[in-house]
């Protein structure tokens, strides 16, 4: 079994439009480093240097993984990973 | 073109008269693919602000897996201005992440006057459209 994480559609671009993409790893980082040797290019919406982007939601399971330690997180297999652009905005 | 049932449309001022000074935000979920706006979904501003707005992150979560169950998707994503005109931010611009979706604008900043504006942002790129209430 593997890591299933659900991919939003303005980032299908990055699977091929494929609304979720299988990984492994130990954390949340390593996942994200796995996805990135076949999606290209997606590892750079999620992630910056200060860590996970702040308007980019990703849960684990049920949790935001803000809760759960962000990228230093601990996955296994049969986990799934949602993302989810923040829904975001204001006046300024 | 947004087309939106007049019910629908007071909702979304209503809500955004209810949660003044703070911005106001939800969606309105219809079927995938249908471009017809039809359950009507506030959201919690997160932050409390008059100048900003953030679904919070667990409702979210909720909102759009009871979407996928239902094969519906946010047709439209709205959100009030209370000092401003009902037209998208700078920021507004910025966090957009939803290409398919109507983005409804409304203003509360005159108490006697109903702004609401629909508009489509992708790519940083903003396109006011007409909104036919029916």
């Amino acid at each position: 079994m593997a890591i299933e994480v659900r991919i939003p559609t303005i980032l299908r671009t990055y699977t091929g439009g494929a609304k979720s993409v299988e990984g492994s790893g130990a954390t949340l980082a390593d996942l994200l480093d796995d996805l990135e040797s076949r999606h290209n290019g997606l590892h750079d919406r999620l992630v910056d240097d200060a860590g996970l982007r702040r308007f980019v939601n990703v849960y684990l399971n049920d949790e935001d993984v803000r809760f759960l330690g962000g990228l230093s997180a601990p996955v296994r297999d049969g986990d799934t990973v949602t993302v989810l652009p923040a829904v975001a905005g204001g006046m300024r | 073109m947004l087309t939106i049932s007049r019910a629908l449309q007071a909702q979304i001022l209503a809500h955004a008269r209810a949660d003044h000074p703070d911005e106001a935000c939800g969606v309105i979920a219809g079927p995938a693919g249908s471009d017809h706006p039809e359950r009507f979904i506030p959201m919690a501003n997160a932050e409390r602000s008059p100048t900003f707005y953030r679904f919070d992150s667990m409702e979210q979560l909720a909102v759009w897996r009871q979407m996928d169950e239902r094969d519906e998707e946010p047709v439209v994503i709205y959100h009030s201005h209370t000092a401003t005109e009902a037209y998208p931010s700078r920021t507004d611009i910025a966090y957009a992440s939803e290409p398919g979706a109507h983005y409804v604008l409304v203003s509360t900043r005159e108490p006697e006057v109903a702004e609401f504006r629909s508009f489509r942002i992708a790519d940083g790129v903003v396109t006011e459209e007409d909104v036919r209430v029916e």
